[in-house]
């Protein structure tokens, strides 16, 4: 990344954390409704990916997907109005947190079914080839989802049919509440579809430059139609699996343990580190974002709640 | 034109992928037009890239529909047989169903899902079932069930032309039956029905292969002097609640009739609103004809004793009418 892709990515990081937390808040306050799952030290992945997307490209994602809206485009506003069930929501205050949806950005959305999305990110990249436009697609997931049938079903034909389709994996080593030891023998999702062929392979997700370069590397060849790629990233959730998660199957990072994983602050070690960025516009980033947030607040606290009149017109296109 | 259920059904998908390039057809063997041959001919016309074969993946393929349609395709999926679309469900209940509403009206998910149900092959419990009223129970999909060629391309014709997740329930019976068609067949509205047969006496609603057995039914009581008028609702979701109504009001006795297990199954679903909206018109309890509460015996004899059949509905029309 050159300083201004630094700069972008490292802003886009802040805003997912500053938004994340203050859902967080948010929700124990119950202004925010539903179940809610936050991917505080994940945003990496989702920055760097979307960071080099267009917005033709289709993204797709699953319940831990507020960072992929943001990262595609989404209004924050608007993203946190839907979490708060609020009419000016992204989708009208019908969906939540995890059925984001913003078309105008290419983010098609997320799903509350694990793995769910993976086989709609092959039909919207079918879709995309037969228009004939260089526009790729690409589904976020965890490593929960790899072992759903979905997932075989899908890398399968993905690969059969050389689709040009982005599979990001974010690889954080629980499902839920269970290591994934405890799923599966496989370590690495690089291995479960090694067969396959894809291009790709396993990067830790908390290097935002490495995620970066990565992307770089893989996305020109599946825009140019060469087939599929499957990335996985290896990163870390600092929050349980919902908001209210116990989290007592996990042992708690130390906070020593957890500068060293963060990937912000990875990053602003890296990029100062290396003169990509100045120290001392480090804490503008971060005033930037949770100065957004608080307007994406109070934008969303006015947003009336949608009747029920609304709702019933919704099911059907006619 | 003479053709057959099955014939028309692949004419109706050439016609709508002559006039609109983004109608694609995607399943299980459909380049060599699968086990009924619907589609056969297509692949040759259209291509592999319109025409495309895939892997048993019902799930999967089932989303890539969805996925296509979001993305600009109108997709028409093949499902061999209803009973495997237990393996798609979440694809079709929980991404194509709610898609629009979810995301605010952003999403639509114009796509058909094509299959077929029904027993009568000796296809035993798998491969025999009739599922649709699983389907009619999910916001946010219709569901279309032809008793008649003309009606499955008509039928067909509006479900790619229709802006939502639209389920055609074909009939593997009635795939190699023989009508007279129309050199043109217009389209068919989702969501009205169609009087077969008028009568006075006792309103028969039958759906897919139990329309064929209510008219032999009719012909049968019409020699009795029971006039049975035989209504065909076409479309289960959404229904054509004012033209089985009209019908009703007038005959004042409703049978319903379906394949499908009675338990649970859409003629409950018909009988209870028929009865709110229309108690003060019946002169007798809504009677249901359908299957036995227990899966599809293989053997020849239990088949057809499991079977609803014209005699079912002969029967159920007596105890409706008393005699």
């Amino acid at each position: 990344m050159d300083a201004e892709q630094t700069r972008a990515v490292l802003a886009m990081m802040w805003r997912i954390r500053a938004f994340e937390e203050r859902v967080g808040q948010l929700k124990r306050a119950d202004e925010v409704h539903g179940l809610i799952h936050l991917s505080i030290g994940q945003e990496g992945v989702a920055a760097a990916v979307c960071g080099q997307l267009r917005t033709a490209d289709a993204v797709y994602s699953g319940h831990r997907a507020h960072g992929h809206a943001l990262a595609k485009g989404a209004s924050m506003a608007r993203a946190l109005a839907e979490l708060m069930g609020r009419r000016d929501g992204l989708c009208r205050g019908m969906g939540g947190s995890m059925h984001l949806v913003d078309v105008e950005h290419g983010f098609l959305g997320a799903t509350g079914v694990v793995g769910g999305n993976i086989p709609l990110a092959l039909g919207s990249a079918l879709a995309l080839r037969a228009a004939g436009r260089d526009a790729v697609a690409v589904v976020f997931f965890g490593d929960g989802a790899v072992q759903a049938g979905l997932f075989a079903e899908s890398v399968n034909l993905a690969a059969l049919w050389r689709l040009p389709v982005l599979l990001v994996c974010e690889n954080n080593g629980f499902a839920e509440f269970s290591p994934r030891s405890a799923h599966t023998p496989v370590e690495r999702v690089r291995d479960v579809v090694a067969p396959f062929g894809l291009a790709g392979g396993t990067v830790d997700g908390n290097d935002v430059d490495a995620v970066w370069d990565a992307v770089a590397g893989l996305l020109p060849a599946v825009r140019a139609g060469e087939g599929p790629a499957l990335l996985e990233c290896l990163t870390h959730r600092l929050r349980g699996h919902y908001e209210g998660d116990p989290d007592r199957y996990r042992e708690a990072v130390s906070s020593a343990e957890w500068r060293e994983r963060d990937p912000i602050a990875r990053l602003q070690r890296a990029a100062t580190g290396d003169g990509r960025l100045d120290p001392d516009e480090l804490p503008g980033f971060e005033r930037a974002a949770r100065d957004e947030v608080e307007r994406a607040v109070l934008a969303a606290r006015e947003s009336p709640f949608p009747d029920a009149a609304l709702a019933a017109s919704l099911v059907y296109g006619r | 034109m003479i053709t057959t259920y099955a014939r028309a059904i692949g004419a109706a998908l050439a016609t709508a992928m002559r006039a609109d390039p983004s109608v694609v057809v995607l399943g299980e063997d459909v380049s060599v037009g699968g086990p009924f041959t619907v589609t056969t001919g297509l692949a040759e016309e259209f291509g592999a890239g319109r025409v495309l074969d895939t892997p048993i993946s019902e799930a999967a393929i089932c989303g890539v529909a969805i996925g296509a349609a979001q993305s600009g395709l109108r997709p028409v999926l093949e499902i061999m047989y209803v009973d495997f679309l237990t393996l798609a469900l979440d694809q079709l209940v929980n991404q194509a169903a709610k898609a629009r509403f979810m995301s605010g009206g952003q999403l639509g998910v114009p796509m058909v899902l094509r299959t077929q149900g029904g027993a009568g092959q000796r296809g035993a419990a798998q491969h025999s079932q009739s599922l649709e009223s699983w389907l009619c129970h999910v916001p946010g999909l219709k569901v279309v069930m032809p008793s008649r060629a003309v009606d499955a391309a008509g039928l067909l014709a509006s479900a790619i032309a229709d802006p939502d997740p639209v389920v055609v329930v074909e009939n593997k019976i009635l795939y190699p039956r023989r009508e007279q068609l129309p050199e043109v067949v217009e389209p068919v509205p989702i969501g009205v029905a169609a009087t077969l047969r008028p009568g006075r006496d006792v309103t028969v609603l039958a759906m897919s292969r139990m329309v064929s057995e209510s008219l032999d039914a009719a012909d049968q009581l019409a020699a009795e002097g029971v006039e049975v008028e035989v209504v065909d609702p076409r479309t289960l979701v959404p229904l054509d609640l004012p033209a089985v109504l009209d019908s009703v009001r007038r005959t004042h006795h409703l049978v319903v009739a379906h394949e499908a297990v009675a338990h649970g199954g859409f003629g409950a679903e018909i009988a209870a609103t028929v009865q709110k909206a229309a108690f003060d018109d019946l002169d007798a309890p809504v009677e249901r004809v359908g299957a036995p509460f227990q899966p599809i015996p293989l053997s020849p004899g239990l088949e057809d004793a499991y079977l609803p059949d014209a005699a079912s509905v002969v029967a159920a029309v007596r105890r409706v009418l008393g005699r």
